[in-house]
């Protein structure tokens, strides 16, 4: 399954990156890396945006680019 | 000596950055991007050392203009030392670009800034052991109290003086290394030139990882550059298609393996949770229901404190203005009783076109320095936040908000803030999009037109009038913006919405007060020199050819009527020879002199002294102007007749050096187009004249509707000569003004912000062109049909509402490559 997949609450493992273009860079660049756990703390207002927490630290994120990241529940 | 600051964005580069060099710096902007280069300076051993502030990165690829700024940076300029500023409490993925740093061979030392936010969290670190480890030097800060900057600044001192020896240690790539190791010798054989301007094992690095920027350089001092190309692209798909991993994220893994390790051996974990205050606060502010309501509440003290506080303000500011222009009017040379010497009516024409703008310094500032609150405090990602999902829909970015605020997104913004703001959205077509829609926005310039218009022609429907003009402007806004997103913008590039929501922070004073200083100062520095150059230009558009030599003498001989006939009135009074007919003048100024004074004076023991003071100075004057006895009565009489004649005559000829300007001319050559929108040439050059800015459109409607004697409004005058002139004219009229081009402020603003005239050219172009079409379809639309303006505005109305939805619909997602 994808991260955009998972409600406010769930938690998963990242299991790989799917984008060839920029977007894997970036997401890796922002911390997101393969084995790493991962909660998805909240929807934005108008449900897009998502807001993640990824190791003691948040980002967010469009559910469009979540679809990129493989996760793994637990 | 030169050092850097390297770090991710709010690590506290700039704090350090404030810490180390004070009042010393200097900000400007790197050649054709938007980014700001932030240069500061400090003494160490009496040498001079130069520090500049790179901007916040995650990494160093070329993907993101503020990255290739910092890269370009440590590579090219050859920095004695580079600080990487770090936050304490995330070193496991700041680690991720000290990597990065280390692979560049850049002397870097470590600022593990923040130390006492790690401490609160039970976070302790191990220094020695992360030096050791990492090969270089490390010092803890809290930059917020200055604990640990002696430390840092002998760090630097020490790498500075030992040139050269960067250390660090060498990442391993595991299963990547034979093909890095082959990389290598083939560029050191093939392109032997390069490796002496950039580490070899970096080149390696990036063309593995596929970086376009890096791949183009080897390629181009290669002797046959599509073959190399070509063979690093097919070492990136076998390294694939054999491990299952693009290289890219391999190599990214692989350093966060890195960092994990070092990061779980000097560090004990903690509570590795964000501070819990964050998360309650968070728990509100990006609350479904809450979350919009802070928002707008955030928005309103923004607008309320600068617009509307500020604007106070300027009741403050303004006399120095005026005290200024006041000062001017003495040391020009003297106006005659037609003749306004040409020094004159520029001096004070430059001194009030530089006033109008200087006048907004005090409402820039409390805007600057709130926006820098925000920014400080961590509330600018929560506002883009809730915001992303309306503005992507239409092009934008939910970074788009705090600009689209400043700009008016109601009614009083203004653009030149607004386009400046737009620096901070990441993606280069939102930006765009953002910066090129501000302008048409309710800016507080496009006001006074507005409530002129709607008094004169939407009288019995102010309310309904006000709300349409302060709403249609984001119903046009939104689906243009979307359009050029589809068209214009298609090609340029855009990037994912990843964003760091980072923790809170509690800003501080100096820090906001710096900011809000150093843009108050870009922004005079700036635009002032630039408004100054135009209002030169526009003058010169105003008043020349000017007033023939023949309409000239006939001036001259209506002067010289008034006069006589003034020298007649008095000639059976006391005081036939207290004036001169020859210096008439002299009696005006005297007169308009006594009226000032009074004027300042108020009443009671002030006016007294007035009085005397004048009284002494010319008593048979004194007389006329207070009217004393049968005599001064008639002369009295006499002299407001002649200041009539010559307000007339002045008057007149103002009207008649615009009617003959070139900008007259333009005016008039415009209208067989200007027609089908309702303008005729009076109002083109009202129109025209307020490109340099908005509020000149109603000071020169004031100056064509010349105003006799009763002193009637502005609304009654317009009304009065425009007797052809229906609401529907009026509605054409304020639909055109919304979609008026940006004033030469805000256009320099574009010039800036997006990075070429090219850009301002087209800001300026299609919002003209627009405008010009709206107000036609409007006009002989509305004509056609025969709709009341009244009944047209609502139409408009709706038509623009629909376009708002449907274009929200129009799907345009950016294709990332989701496999
Ligand atoms: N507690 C604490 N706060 C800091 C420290 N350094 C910076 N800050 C705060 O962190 C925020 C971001 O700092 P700034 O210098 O703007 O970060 P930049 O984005 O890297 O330039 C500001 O609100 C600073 O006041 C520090 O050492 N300790
Ligand atoms: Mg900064």
């Amino acid at each position: 399954m994808t991260l955009d997949q998972l409600k406010p609450g769930d938690e998963g493992y990242v299991q790989k990156l799917r984008s060839r273009d920029r977007l894997g860079r970036r997401l890796m660049d922002m911390g997101v890396y393969p084995g790493l756990r991962i909660r998805v703390i909240r929807n934005a207002p108008l449900e897009d945006p998502m807001e993640v927490e990824l190791d003691g630290y948040y980002i967010s994120l469009r559910h469009e680019e979540a679809r990129a990241v493989e996760i793994a529940r637990k | 000596m030169k050092i850097g600051l390297a770090g991710q964005p709010n690590s506290g580069k700039s704090t350090l950055f404030n810490a180390f060099t004070g009042a010393r710096q200097h900000v400007a902007n790197y050649p054709g991007v938007t980014v700001e280069k932030k240069i500061g300076w400090y003494a160490s051993n009496g040498e001079n050392v130069e520090v500049v502030d790179l901007p916040g990165t995650y990494s160093l690829t070329s993907y993101s203009p503020e990255e290739q700024v910092a890269r370009d940076f440590i590579l090219r300029e050859d920095p004695s030392v580079v600080i990487n500023v770090m936050d304490a409490s995330n070193l496991k993925r700041c680690l991720f670009l000290t990597f990065e740093l280390m692979e560049m061979q850049a002397p870097v030392v470590l600022a593990l800034n923040m130390i006492d936010l790690a401490e609160k969290r039970g976070i302790s670190i191990d220094t020695q052991k992360l030096s050791g480890l990492l090969g270089i030097s490390v010092v803890a800060t809290d930059m917020k109290t200055g604990r640990g900057k002696e430390e840092l600044l002998d760090t630097i001192s020490a790498l500075a003086d030992s040139s050269g020896a960067s250390g660090g240690i060498g990442l391993d790539y595991g299963e990547m290394e034979p093909l890095l190791r082959d990389i290598e010798s083939r560029v050191l054989a093939e392109t032997p030139h390069l490796p002496a301007s950039y580490p070899l094992r970096w080149l390696a690095v990036k063309l593995m990882e596929g970086d376009s920027e890096v791949i183009r350089l080897v390629a181009s001092a290669h002797p046959s550059p599509e073959d190399f190309t070509a063979d690093i692209e097919q070492l990136r798909v076998d390294f694939e298609s054999r491990f299952d991993e693009m290289p890219e994220i391999h190599i990214a893994n692989r350093r966060y393996q890195e960092a994990d390790r070092i990061a779980r051996s000097c560090m004990s974990p903690g509570q590795a949770r964000r501070l819990s205050w964050s998360d309650r606060i968070d728990k509100v502010v990006c609350h479904r229901l809450m979350g919009p309501v802070v928002l707008v509440a955030v928005i309103w003290l923004l607008y309320y404190l600068s617009i509307v506080q500020g604007y106070n303000v300027t009741n403050y500011t303004w006399p120095i203005l005026a005290q200024i222009r006041s000062w001017m009017e003495v040391l020009l040379p003297g106006a005659g009783f037609i003749e306004i010497p040409i020094m004159r009516a520029f001096g004070l024409w430059f001194v009030d076109s530089i006033n109008a703008l200087l006048n907004y310094i005090p409402i820039f500032f409390i805007l600057f320095a709130l926006i820098a609150l925000l920014e400080d405090s961590g509330y600018m990602p929560r506002m883009a936040f809730i915001m992303d999902r309306l503005f992507s829909r239409y092009g934008l970015h939910g970074q788009s908000t705090l600009p689209m605020v400043l700009g008016g997104i109601y009614v009083g913004g203004c653009a030149v803030p607004g386009v400046m703001a737009c620096k901070a959205i990441p993606d280069e077509r939102s930006r765009l999009a953002t910066i090129l829609v501000i302008p048409l926005l309710n800016c507080l310039a496009k006001v006074p037109l507005y409530v002129l218009l709607i008094n004169i022609y939407f009288a019995s429907h102010k309310v309904w009038a006000m709300f349409f003009i302060s709403t249609i402007s984001l119903l046009l806004v939104l689906p243009i913006s979307k359009i050029l997103t589809l068209t214009v913008l298609k090609k340029r590039p855009t990037s994912p919405f990843v964003m760091e929501m980072p923790p809170y922070h509690v800003p501080t004073v100096r820090g906001v007060l710096t900011r809000a200083v150093e843009r108050v100062w870009l922004f005079v520095r700036k635009i002032t020199t630039i408004v100054a150059a135009v209002a030169v230009v526009v003058f010169i558009l105003m008043r020349f050819p000017g007033i023939s030599e023949e309409r000239m003498a006939h001036y001259q001989e209506e002067k010289h009527k008034a006069v006589s006939s003034f020298i007649q009135d008095i000639e059976d009074t006391d005081y036939a020879d207290a004036i001169d007919p020859d210096n008439i003048m002299a009696f005006i100024r005297y007169w308009s002199g006594y009226k000032n004074a009074r004027l300042g004076a108020g009443g009671g023991d002030a006016a007294k002294a007035v009085n005397e003071k004048f009284r002494e100075k010319d008593p048979e004057l004194y007389e006329i102007v207070t009217r004393q006895g049968k005599d001064g009565m008639i002369a009295y009489r006499a002299a407001r007749s002649l200041e009539r004649s010559r307000k007339q005559l002045l008057m007149d000829m103002k009207n008649e050096q615009i009617h003959n300007s070139f900008l007259g001319w333009a005016g008039k050559s415009l209208e067989p187009v200007t027609r089908y929108a309702g303008f005729n040439w009076r109002v083109n050059v009202a129109l025209l004249s307020a490109l340099a800015a908005k509020e000149s459109s109603v000071a020169t409607l004031g100056a064509l509707y010349e105003s006799d004697e009763r002193g009637e409004s502005l609304e009654k005058r317009m009304a009065s000569k425009e007797t052809g002139f229906t609401p529907l004219h009026g509605l054409s009229l304020m639909l055109f003004m919304v979609l008026y081009p940006p004033c030469l402020a805000a256009a320099i603003a574009v010039k800036i912000q997006a990075g070429g005239t090219r850009w301002m050219l087209f800001s300026i172009g299609y919002s003209m062109v627009l405008a010009l079409g709206v107000a036609v379809a409007v006009f002989s639309g509305g004509s056609a049909l025969g709709l009341s303006g009244f009944q047209a505005m609502w139409l408009f109305y709706s038509l623009a509402l629909t376009l708002t939805v449907v274009m929200g619909l129009v799907r345009n997602r950016p294709d990332f490559g989701v496999v």
